[in-house]
């Protein structure tokens, strides 16, 4: 293995770290200088030279990937900063091995203004733990009727290229159409929250099917979010732009991806680590059952979507895993089930998930898991300095995965602000010990620096 | 729910007869019962001069058919037929917080009203004295008769209640560790009284045999 | 008995024989001059009513009462959440008072086991959303055992608006626990979302055929339709729900004088069942209220009278 090396100014110092003997993309052993925010080379074991005045990280038999990549983040800042802040849902995403997310825009203000977005953006700087990106709304306050400010919003600071109502479906066809064909203009791309709201009543608050049948909860079936879908990929043809479906759960979502993509249409899509572990009998069982721990939108879904979610991710049907980090406060949980918000926490547990659910079943290998939470994602949010892989030269955003880890999620250790985290209790094999922001850690041996 | 030990209707009833023999020394046989029960049932002609106006009441389980024995002892002295009833008292007890709850049983008043008549307490063991109370209370909640007395087969003392049998087939001193038994053949499918020491050092619990 | 009854799945089919044994007790004190036994006195029942129903409050009013029991009713109409206020927050507020049973109902399904993981008391489920009525079903196998005597090998037929019957799901588990035969009949939009595995259940079918089922029931419960429904498209008009699923005038012919008819109510009279099957010597719908007050005395007598703690 030869030895990449570029010409050094400085002598080191605590820009510079020597991570040692990780495993990069789980394929070879090497060791990485980072300096001056990027990878400045890359050896065997041993064979860098001159790394004096380097910290050491010693990373022995860890997985070395890019810095994961969220495309589907609640930060809750502007409006509920008493269930995330920007500051706070940064260190969840560090301490989960993201180097940048995609905050969504169904804030308090929503983020349908340049001047919103500059807003979350510039909070995300302040934080410096990841890159924070602003979610643009599609249309103004999620009203699903008049566009948003979507230039504008492209055009500021925060530079918005991924536009979504998420929470909100773009249920008009003419909107969905018109939106798709302005952001062409800058290369925007809408990310969509595919579920018909008729097919969706207001109260619908699980999966539609024997269960909730049973627990007499009013559900929404999985054609709600098919429909839409199947209707979006249709205007994605017309328009020739860019479709994301967001949060896909269904095996119907994946039959319509998969033909989709066979005609080469213009659409991506993502998967919650959510959608790839938990089934929605969690309902009956979990604690007593009725815990709107498990309440979340797309609803968790019968295992044979799961395990159609699991296929698809593998195959790529599924382009990335994006987390739907849903911060709430405990209180917007202890309503009954159908009164409960909707959502879950995701950021710190996502990579452990799929590690569990893809990797341990030889589903995906680790470069995989690089592909789906970093390169790929970055690639269709258009943020040119993440993902980029960890050959020199590139931004030094990594993060190291134990993969024989045991750890047990316990809620209450999150550094998140809210505790409505599904995997509480659970045992994982692999766990994130450290993530590099730009050749800074932010987090070390599994824990905020 | 799970079930409780015992079929509905059945009170503390052991279970329906087994005709096992208690351990323990027999303290009545089976002709010791029926010489008490005779003599009840003429104390209680004698005392209340005649059978008018009585109305047995047995308090479940086994008072019922101890009440349903003096009845026909009466029926065949006097050639009346005395009305029978039972009066369950489970819902008047002061314990009831201390047990599993068990359901209650019958409560069967023979006659319209029992304003005016004389009512006659039956059951087996004359205890602690707070199944009599409760049955007091029961029936002060269905009317009230003029007199009211207790026919018990056997008072084992220790009241903890100014409660006193007016009829007792025998008086047997005990101590409170010991347990009195009583079998019927309606019930139990053996007859008899015995005495025995409690099966552990735990006192018996005042109360669970009346 | 376990500690709460928030579902007909707390209940085995000897509980319910318990239960039953005991409302016989309970009912014979309806028709005393003096209803009231102590059994229950220093007690404290709580009737939670988020939704209103003055017909299940006071059954179980009374039955408390004639429990001696101290009763006290809290109704809160509209859900809680729109008040600001957790569900969870509520009912503690309330059981610090020092409670022993909370009966509740909630327009939500699952409200009584959420809030029976939060608290000490024994949570009675008097109702939620659309999940379960276990009362309901109690009294109303009680009622119908005894008119027809013991239900096993019966058939039963319910009938109506099924998806949002919480009366429907309870009875369905009850009456197959008792051995009962059980015929569900609905037009398809008014069958709860994948209620055909539940057929799979011995002695469970399901029918869109009122007119097939009749015929060979020993017994018909009828459940309210709400017009409501209406706006949700799950059927066109009254006129034809009634035509197609309503229990008129020449339907009561086809059943025979002894096929026992009932109505958790409150009825729509001329929708889901004509005036004269509702008046019918054959309808049981007051023998289900005053049944109503034993059972629930039954069911507070078994939660509340045994051992502390247990």
């Amino acid at each position: 293995m030869s030895t990449h090396s570029q010409p050094r100014t400085d002598t080191g110092g605590p820009d510079v770290v020597l991570v040692r003997g990780a495993s990069v993309l789980g394929e070879r052993t090497a060791d990485l200088l980072l300096r001056d925010g990027v990878v400045a080379a890359v050896g065997g074991p041993g064979e860098l030279g001159d790394t004096d005045g380097a910290r050491v990280v010693d990373a022995d038999g860890m997985v070395a990937l890019p810095g994961l990549v969220d495309l589907h983040t609640h930060l809750r800042q502007p409006g509920r900063e008493d269930a995330e802040t920007v500051a706070s849902g940064s260190r969840a995403a560090a301490v989960g091995g993201y180097t940048a997310v995609l905050a969504m825009a169904n804030t308090t203000p929503v983020t349908d203004t340049a001047e919103a977005a500059e807003h979350v953006h510039d909070l995300g700087v302040a934080a410096g733990l990841v890159d924070v990106h602003p979610v643009g709304a599609v249309t103004r306050g999620l009203g699903g009727e008049e566009l948003a400010e979507l230039g504008l919003m492209h055009r500021s600071r925060a530079a918005v290229k991924v536009f979504s109502d998420d929470g909100r479906c773009v249920a008009n066809p003419r909107v969905m159409r018109r939106a798709l064909e302005y952001v062409k203009a800058f290369g925007g791309v809408i990310s969509q929250h595919s579920q018909d709201p008729d097919l969706a009543g207001p109260t619908a608050c699980c999966h539609e099917g024997e269960l909730s049948g049973r627990l007499g909860l009013p559900g929404w079936p999985g054609v709600a979010e098919e429909v839409v879908v199947a209707r979006d990929v249709m205007l994605a043809r017309h328009t020739g732009s860019r479709v994301h479906v967001a949060h896909a759960s269904t095996a119907g979502t994946v039959e319509v991806l998969r033909w989709a993509k066979a005609q080469g249409y213009p659409v991506t899509a993502e998967v919650t680590p959510h959608h790839l572990l938990l089934t929605t009998d969690l309902l009956a069982t979990a604690n007593g059952g009725y815990d709107p721990t498990y309440k979340v939108n797309p609803p968790l879904r019968p295992e044979e979507d799961v395990l159609a979610l699991r296929e698809a991710l593998a195959d790529g049907t599924i382009d990335v895993v994006a987390t739907d980090h849903a911060p709430h406060a405990r209180h917007d949980k202890q309503h009954a089930f159908v009164d409960a918000a909707f959502g879950m926490l995701g950021l710190e547990t996502a990579l452990s998930v799929v590690a569990s659910v893809m990797v341990e079943p030889g589903l995906l290998t680790w470069a995989d898991v690089a592909r789906v939470m970093s390169s790929r994602p970055a690639e269709i949010a258009g943020l040119d300095r993440q993902g980029r892989g960890l050959e020199v030269g590139a931004p030094a955003n990594l993060v190291l995965v134990d993969p024989s880890a045991d750890i047990t999620v316990d809620r209450d250790a999150s550094v998140s602000l809210s505790r409505n985290n599904p995997y509480d209790g659970r045992r994982f094999g692999a766990a994130v010990r450290a993530t590099f922001l730009r050749g800074t850690p932010t987090v070390l041996d599994g824990a905020l620096v | 729910m799970s079930a409780p030990d015992r079929t509905p209707g059945q009170g503390d009833l052991p279970a329906p007869p087994s005709g096992e023999t208690p351990d323990g020394r027999v303290v009545l046989d089976e002709r010791d019962v029926a010489r008490a029960l005779t003599r009840i049932s003429h104390e209680i002609l004698e005392r209340n001069k005649g059978a008018g106006d009585l109305v047995l009441l047995g308090i479940p389980s086994r008072g019922v058919p101890l009440a349903q024995r003096i009845a026909d002892r009466i029926r065949s002295t006097e050639g009346v037929e005395v009305p029978v009833g039972s009066l369950d008292v489970t819902m008047y007890r002061d314990d009831l917080r201390r047990h599993p709850a068990r359901g209650p049983q019958r409560t069967e008043i023979p006659v319209p009203t029992l304003d005016g008549r004389t009512v006659v307490l039956v059951d087996d063991v004359l205890y602690s004295g707070r199944t009599v109370r409760s049955a007091l209370d029961a029936m002060n909640d269905l009317g009230r008769p003029d007199v009211v007395r207790l026919a018990v087969l056997v008072d084992r003392g220790h009241h903890q209640l100014p409660i006193r049998a007016d009829h007792v087939g025998k008086n047997l001193p005990s101590a409170r560790t010991e347990r009195v038994m009583v079998r019927l053949a309606e019930l139990d499918g053996v007859e008899g009284v015995w005495i025995a020491d409690a099966d552990d050092d735990r006192p018996s619990r005042v109360g669970s045999d009346s | 008995m376990r500690k709460h009854l928030l579902s007909i799945d707390d209940v085995s089919a000897d509980d319910a024989a318990t239960l039953f044994a005991t409302a016989a007790e309970m009912h014979d004190v309806q028709h005393r001059e003096v209803k009231k036994l102590p059994a229950l006195r220093g007690r404290t029942v709580i009737n939670l009513f988020f939704e209103d129903s003055t017909r299940t409050r006071s059954s179980f009013e009374i039955a408390g009462k004639w429990l001696s029991a101290d009763t006290i009713n809290i109704t809160g109409k509209g859900s809680s959440a729109s008040k600001g206020e957790s569900l969870r927050d509520t009912v503690l507020t309330i059981c610090a008072m020092g409670v022993d049973a909370l009966v509740m109902r909630h327009a939500a399904s699952g409200a009584a086991h959420q809030v029976s993981q939060w608290v000490d008391a024994a949570v009675v489920n008097a109702g939620d959303g659309t999940h379960e009525h276990p009362s309901q079903a109690l009294l109303d196998a009680y009622t119908l055992q005894r008119r027809i005597g013991p239900l096993e090998g019966r058939h039963v037929a319910i009938v109506g608006d099924l998806t949002h019957s919480r009366v429907f799901r309870s009875n369905v588990k009850l009456l197959l626990k008792l051995g009962a035969r059980v015929t569900a009949v609905a037009p398809p939009t008014l069958m709860p979302s994948g209620v055909t595995p539940w057929s799979q259940a011995d002695g469970f079918a399901l029918s869109w055929d009122l007119d097939e089922v009749l015929p060979t029931a020993d017994a018909v419960m009828m459940l309210r339709v709400q017009k409501e429904r209406m706006s949700g498209g799950f059927f066109p008009t009254p006129r034809e729900y009634t035509v197609g699923y309503g229990l008129t005038r020449d339907r009561l012919g086809v059943l025979g004088p002894d096929v026992p008819i009932c109505h958790p109510g409150p009825m729509n009279r001329g929708l889901e069942i004509a005036a004269d099957a509702a008046d019918a010597a054959q309808s049981v719908v007051l023998d289900q209220v005053s049944a109503g007050v034993a059972v629930r005395m039954a069911i507070l007598y078994h939660l509340l009278a045994g051992e502390e703690n247990a």
